[in-house]
């Protein structure tokens, strides 16, 4: 039994565990292994443990499983060749690699520009480098999450070293138009490099990059069906970068350390899954969140969509519940077995909620008590159907513990 | 996931005293929709004691928690003898609460206090003893503008808590845990607050090593000196001290006596009551 379930009380896991009644609506915090990705992985972690790199026949097996996993992984990408595929440890490595690495190859000019809502990878790795002297435009979203291209385009100038925008976001769910923001940022300034985080993008919608003008993109395995402790960055062919981790010649001297060949193959298995299974995505999976949140929305008198922007990934949904807070919410959906994620200060021990939903503007009525619903394949319509049924009780009780009774009132009257 | 006692989630599951109060003597407000916490409690009064109490809490599974267990504390007591919770008293009633939720056994203390306010009046004798910080000179000042907390709150805090950290005030107040540009602030009154209780703040280790070897060199040295002697510093391990006697000291046969009666009681006074002074070499 693992440490945390010790933790955790007996009435808490009666309901959860012991049931096997878990609903697990946090795909875009990690998601489970797929047994086939498993299944895959096996051989690597018992018999065909060689070095890949060494010369005897009993290193074949593991070369190729790395090969096969490096062509899966250049389909995922849709990227031309997979020479241009890179494997590393996880979505945070990629982002610093791909960052750090071509900085550190145009160390002349000193300006970057991302965005507001970044994941802590992508936004933390840009502040280390203010705080080295340069110059970072961080470019703000909509109240629905949508990035402002104007504004982007406005900022980039001759000393631009980087642009560095996310796929998809973890917490509302936006698509940015990264192929046309390509186009953008190399219509402006051909020599200006453009990392796109595809972390929240990968296994949810399809990654084209084979005819955009992206220099870069880093993945992680576990959001898509592959353990924790994979990742990948695709750096086009024309784009140069220097290794964060030097030593050996693996990954062509780019990324040393001795392949992690069981997790790779996995994550060869689990690319290849999500792209036999997009279409299911974009249809079954997009049915089921709108079902959800259509039914949360009509079902709670205290609840608004956060964002109902027009390109989301299928699987995500924001609801902020007025007046109620995150954390408080996250505590009772959890005791029916309810695993979601809450942008409320309180649940990350920090007292500041969300920057994400900040930047939106969202009403500070509902900030503290914003929800975010990710599904995956692996859900099923009744474990949707019993959270829309669930729901309405829990903020029937966390509603009369709320100081705000006038302005509940107020919003149960309006519907 | 937060390591939550089991009676924080039997309160926050099972709130007792939930709901408004018509007809309420004294009501104490503490925190705001926006800083992401607020605890509205009602009291009915009988006399000068709570006859009943209720609260209504926007907040984390501790903030509904130590609301409820602070209606569980307060019925039936004398306003005597509720002017003494703190938001310690209320932590431990809970069986503790993780570090970074503390604040939320202090919106229970401040909503309570408001209430006493409220009654005894903001001058009277009553409230100034209930006002653990009036004692700041400035006690109204807002510190952290970014939460709304005044030096008053973060004294009291202090105060109550032992706070030796602007991380355990940010912990408990929330103050600095936003923009961070207070911290500075912060320090200033946690240094100013155990400098008036006679306490210094905690050194740090390089801190320590050149209090020590300042030690040494003004005021240990030169007494040494005066005989013939002296002593030089090897090593500081911790709070094991290392040092060479020279000079005539080097061979006398009392050196140990001259270390532990004069050397060492001096460090001990002037730097850390912990330090052991040890002859090498």
């Amino acid at each position: 039994m693992g440490k945390w379930q010790q933790k955790v009380s007996p009435s808490r896991l009666n309901l959860t565990i012991r049931d096997n009644k878990m609903i697990y609506l946090d795909n875009n915090a990690t998601t489970q292994v797929d047994e086939k990705v498993l299944a895959e992985m096996l051989p690597y972690l018992k018999g065909e443990y060689a070095n890949p790199s060494s010369m005897y026949d009993f290193a074949k097996i593991p070369a190729q499983a790395l090969k096969e996993a490096r062509v899966k992984v250049r389909d995922f990408f849709g990227a031309e060749d997979e020479k241009e595929i890179f494997f590393t440890s996880c979505g945070s490595e990629s982002a610093n690699m791909a960052i750090k690495g071509s900085l550190a190859c145009n160390k002349e000019k000193k300006h970057i520009i991302t965005t507001k809502v970044e994941h802590p990878c992508v936004m933390n790795t840009c502040k280390s480098f203010e705080k080295q002297g340069y110059e970072v435009d961080y470019i703000g979203v909509n109240s629905e999450g949508v990035l402002d291209l104007d504004e982007l385009k406005s900022k980039i100038r001759k000393d631009t070293a980087l642009v560095s925008v996310m796929w998809a976001n973890n917490e509302n769910g936006v698509i940015n138009p990264v192929g046309e923001i390509a186009d953008i940022v190399k219509s402006r300034n051909s020599e200006t490099i453009f990392y796109v985080d595809g972390v929240q993008a990968a296994g949810k919608i399809p990654m084209e990059v084979k005819n955009t003008k992206i220099d870069m993109v880093g993945i992680s395995g576990h959001k898509f069906h592959a353990p924790k402790g994979v990742g990948a960055l695709y750096v086009n062919k024309g784009c140069r970068i220097t290794p964060l981790i030097n030593g050996g010649h693996q990954e062509r001297g780019l990324r040393a350390g001795t392949e992690n060949v069981p997790y790779i193959a996995g994550m060869g298995k689990a690319a290849e899954l999500a792209m036999d299974n997009m279409k299911f995505e974009l249809t079954e999976v997009k049915r089921l969140r709108d079902k959800l949140e259509a039914g949360i929305l009509k079902n709670v008198f205290n609840s608004r969509l956060n964002s109902s922007a027009q390109d989301r990934v299928p699987n995500t949904t924001n609801i902020g519940f007025e007046y109620v807070e995150g954390e408080l919410i996250l505590l009772h959906l959890s005791d029916y077995g309810i695993c979601a994620s809450s942008g409320s200060a309180c649940t990350s021990g920090s007292l500041e909620p969300s920057h994400v939903l900040r930047a939106m503007g969202i009403p500070f009525t509902a900030l503290h008590g914003s929800i975010r619903f990710s599904l995956s394949r692996f859900n099923k319509e009744s474990e949707i159907d019993l959270v829309i049924e669930k729901m309405p009780a829990i903020m029937d009780k966390l509603t009369k513990i709320s100081p705000f009774q006038e302005e509940l009132n107020k919003l149960r009257a309006r519907r | 996931m937060w390591d939550y006692s089991e009676k924080v989630l039997d309160h926050y599951r099972n709130p007792r005293n939930v709901g408004t109060m018509d007809d309420a003597d004294l009501i104490g407000e503490a925190g705001s929709l926006a800083c992401g916490d607020s605890l509205k409690l009602f009291i009915k009064l009988d006399g000068n004691k709570i006859k009943d109490a209720k609260f209504l809490t926007f907040g984390c599974g501790s903030a509904v928690a130590s609301s409820s267990i602070l209606t569980e504390m307060i019925i039936g007591k004398t306003l005597d003898e509720v002017k003494k919770i703190t938001n310690k008293d209320i932590a431990d009633q809970l069986g503790g609460l993780p570090q970074q939720k503390m604040h939320c056994s202090v919106m229970g203390r401040e909503a309570l206090e408001d209430a006493l306010k409220k009654f005894y009046g903001e001058d009277s004798d009553e409230w100034k003893e209930i006002d653990l910080s009036g004692k700041a000179e400035s006690a109204d000042k807002v510190i952290c503008n970014c939460f709304n907390v005044t030096e008053k709150q973060i004294l009291e805090a202090i105060e109550v808590n032992k706070l030796k950290t602007v991380e355990e005030v940010t912990d408990y107040t929330k103050a600095g845990g936003a923009c961070g540009q207070c911290k500075g602030l912060i320090q200033h009154i946690i240094d100013e607050y155990w400098e008036k209780q006679g306490e210094a703040k905690p050194l740090t280790q390089t801190q320590k090593v050149l209090q020590i070897n300042k030690v040494l060199v003004q005021q240990i040295s030169p007494q040494l000196q005066k005989d013939g002697g002296d002593i030089e510093l090897i090593d500081i391990d911790g709070d094991k001290v290392k040092v060479k006697l020279t000079g005539v000291c080097s061979g006398c046969k009392n050196a140990s006596m001259t270390l532990k009666n004069f050397v060492e009681s001096i460090l001990k006074e002037k730097v850390d009551s912990n330090i052991e002074v040890e002859q090498v070499g």
